[in-house]
């Protein structure tokens, strides 16, 4: 009861049937019909093209609005609630409007170790944000992710997704300095980098049609070729190998100097409670938050 | 170390030709025998094509191992419905980085593979679940398969044969939990990503409630060589039991991180020789042969072979080949943390023990790392892990709690101190890769 009674003093309505959704404007859904018809014509059961539509609803908003839900449970012949849950299942659908760069900072405990905990919190400050965020100009959203399958370049920095290779807390600023001036950055595995929005185009299943983003970067990465060139006799000569070697006990480690937060007090806590509709009234997905399409996130 | 020991010990196949300049094309791949393995299939009867494999001893490369070929035998031929081949590409287990590069530098070796395995088990429509991730990936997977369509290679009456192969290339959304194959399946229906019941296995009841075959990347495109040079050529390399070439991945404190493709069964040792050793000055503390959901291992098993027996023997498991290697600057706890926290983001919540369980690791495991820890945790964490394992739908309340028994058994002394002491011992800045260089290459 007394929940109840402080959420009406907030201001949430409580037991009144939510309005839908409004739909997108006519040009874009003609446009959006169009293209959702021929991700659908891909599959044997239409349902399986919902998470292509939700990577295309989201390459026309930035994110997936209750707009976007909607269309997608029409396409699909679903309700909203079945495509809401699904929705919110996958950490790649944004629930609320964010920057044209999204830069993750690989957190998993490889990355971590080698210095993305470093760069995640150089970053945060650097730019005044925290994590899922996003710069006043609405440029950068920051956020760490998880590992991402590219351990031998660690550390290892993601910009829409495309690969930011063995960073450094240096590097990293530049980036992010680099994105906020309009200056052009180009990953080191990748293309030369698009908005958020055409990233999400792509991930919905239509190719990217600029000239040379297939070729950008070439073949493979450097540490992708480590084995083949060793075997081809063409070994680089930077490193001797050092394995039982000199070495150092851990029990001869300094302390962690007291002016450094412990690890254990990282940010980056990967299992606080994910928010969900009840806990994010803000989510555009949320049947209480009813004009959630109009509000600008945080 | 010599050339000689590189050659003799390393055996690149699928990643023999990553080093042109423009490998992921059909054109470099067709000049390094690319789509003959596809002929030699079309060729014999599909049944001979699934014996051939068998015979050839190819395992699972994304972890478990189970024999390919024997997988596509599953199948159920006759039984009027579609089948499906599901390619499961999307790696994200914790340090596993080898379908990625794969993908990025030569995919039409997949490709190739997936005509093969199609024809062998009758399906007309393969799928692609690549992880969303990995965008510069996803744009080369588009590609190779527009190219294979305009050379005939997909589509209608491939090369004259009469068989037709759809292939569709399916971005995920960014689950972990998607690796797992049910959950695979689930997902690319269009639905949260949440583990199956077995049986009915996929075999009989994947996708669309269908006769679907859900291999890894590495297996399905090792089939190519295998049919293009043989299965002789291919038992020639690794054991009996492991016959083979694989990617092994090593990352972390090493001199030369990257990708090596050897033959089944060379050892930690072997590799780090070959790979300049750990960072110059530093020693191995530990490491996972397959991945974060691998029980650990440290320089104790630096001469097992890696192999699925070898290392199953040492009591852990190949997993991905992800040779993850730490210093002695690491924080095991630290480590652990880190990975339980991940377990716990990604468990997908069908399963009471993973959900819960999960949970209360990363609570005690925070505390502990802290300093706030308190003796009998240990025994806790131990006796969380234990309920976690096996007891849930899939493999990842596993993998959740291996990385605590195992370091739990090697580095209870590191724990302990941690309590005794009320904080870490360990200063993160010493383990970060510019750690040495910013010390000694200041003036660079």
């Amino acid at each position: 009861m007394t929940d109840m009674a402080m959420g009406a003093t907030a201001g949430v309505s409580l037991g009144i049937p939510q309005l839908p959704a409004p739909d997108f404007p006519a040009d874009a859904r003609a446009r959006l019909e169009a293209d959702a018809k021929e991700v659908i014509a891909r599959y044997p059961g239409s349902r399986s093209a919902l998470l292509p539509l939700l990577h295309l609803v989201q390459s026309e908003e930035g994110y997936v609005s209750r707009t976007g839900i909607r269309f997608c449970a029409e396409m699909l012949d679903l309700t909203t609630a079945e495509v809401t849950a699904v929705a919110t299942f996958y950490t790649m659908y944004r629930r609320q409007p964010s920057g044209d760069y999204q830069v993750g900072v690989c957190t998993n405990t490889l990355c971590a170790v080698m210095g993305g905990d470093q760069i995640f919190d150089e970053l945060k400050q650097h730019l005044g944000v925290g994590n899922d965020e996003t710069t006043e100009d609405g440029k950068v959203t920051l956020e760490h992710i998880e590992c991402n399958a590219a351990c031998d370049f660690a550390p290892v920095v993601m910009i829409n997704w495309e690969f930011f290779d063995n960073q450094t807390p240096e590097s990293a600023k530049q980036l992010v300095d680099d994105l906020i001036a309009g200056r052009e950055v180009r990953p080191t595995r990748g293309a030369p980098l698009c908005t958020y929005k055409e990233t999400a185009r792509i991930l919905a299943g239509f190719p990217d049609e600029r000239p040379g983003a297939v070729e950008a970067s070439g073949g493979a990465g450097p540490a992708s070729l480590a084995g083949l060139r060793l075997h081809k006799g063409e070994a680089p000569s930077r490193v001797v190998g050092q394995r039982g070697g000199s070495a150092a006990d851990f029990g001869d480690q300094a302390p962690t100097p007291s002016g450094t937060p412990s690890p254990a007090e990282h940010p980056s806590s990967h299992d606080a409670p994910s928010r969900t509709a009840e806990s994010d009234p803000a989510h555009p997905a949320d049947p209480v938050a009813d004009n959630a399409n109009q509000e600008e996130g945080e | 170390m010599t050339v000689d020991s590189a050659e003799k010990l390393l055996a690149p196949v699928l990643s023999a030709h990553w080093d042109e300049a423009e490998s992921w094309t059909l054109a470099s791949y067709r000049r390094h025998d690319g789509y003959q393995g596809m002929a030699k299939a079309l060729a014999m009867a599909q049944d001979d094509v699934i014996a051939y494999v068998k015979d050839s001893g190819l395992r699972g490369r994304g972890g478990a191992g189970f024999p390919t070929g024997m997988k596509w035998q599953f199948i159920p031929q006759g039984d009027g419905k579609p089948h499906y081949l599901v390619v499961n590409a999307d790696e994200s287990e914790p340090g596993t980085c080898k379908d990625i590069p794969l993908l990025f530098a030569n995919p039409h070796s997949l490709i190739e593979g997936m005509i093969i395995a199609c024809y062998a088990i009758r399906s007309n429509h393969a799928f692609i679940y690549l992880r969303g991730e990995t965008v510069p990936v996803l744009r080369r997977l588009h590609e190779a398969v527009r190219e294979a369509y305009e050379a005939g290679y997909l589509g209608k009456d491939i090369q004259g044969s009469g068989f037709d192969l759809e292939l569709t290339v399916h971005a995920g959304a960014g689950a972990y939990i998607c690796g797992e194959e049910t959950a695979l399946l689930d997902s690319l229906e269009g639905r949260r990503g949440q583990p199956r019941l077995r049986p009915p296995f996929p075999a009989v009841e994947g996708l669309y409630a269908c006769p679907t075959v859900v291999n890894n990347v590495e297996s399905i495109a090792s089939v190519p060589a295998i049919m293009n040079r043989g299965k002789d050529w291919f038992k020639s390399m690794g054991s009996e039991k492991s016959p083979g070439f694989t990617l092994y991945s090593l990352s972390g404190h090493v001199a030369r991180p990257g990708q090596y493709e050897a033959p089944l069964g060379i050892t930690l040792r072997q590799l780090l020789d070959l790979g300049g050793g750990m960072r110059p000055g530093h020693r191995l503390k530990f490491w996972t042969p397959g991945g974060s959901s691998t029980p650990m291992f440290t320089d104790e098993q630096l001469d097992v072979p890696l192999d699925y027996e070898g290392v199953g023997a040492a009591g852990s498991m190949l997993g991905t080949k992800a040779l993850q290697c730490f210093d002695e600057t690491t924080c095991v706890v630290r480590a652990v943390t880190r990975w339980t926290e991940f377990y716990a983001h990604e468990s997908c919540g069908k399963c009471t023990p993973c959900r819960e369980g999960t949970y209360w690791l990363v609570q005690l495991l925070r505390d502990i790392e802290a300093g706030k820890g308190r003796p009998e945790d240990l025994d806790k964490l131990n006796d969380i892990a234990d309920n976690i394992n096996g007891k849930s739908f899939c493999a990842l309340g596993d993998g959740a709690a291996a990385p605590i028994f195992s370091s739990l058994k090697h580095f209870r002394a590191e724990y302990e101190e941690h309590i005794e002491r009320g904080g870490c011992p360990f200063d993160p800045a010493r383990s970060t890769a510019w750690a040495d260089t910013s010390r000694t290459e200041a003036h660079a």
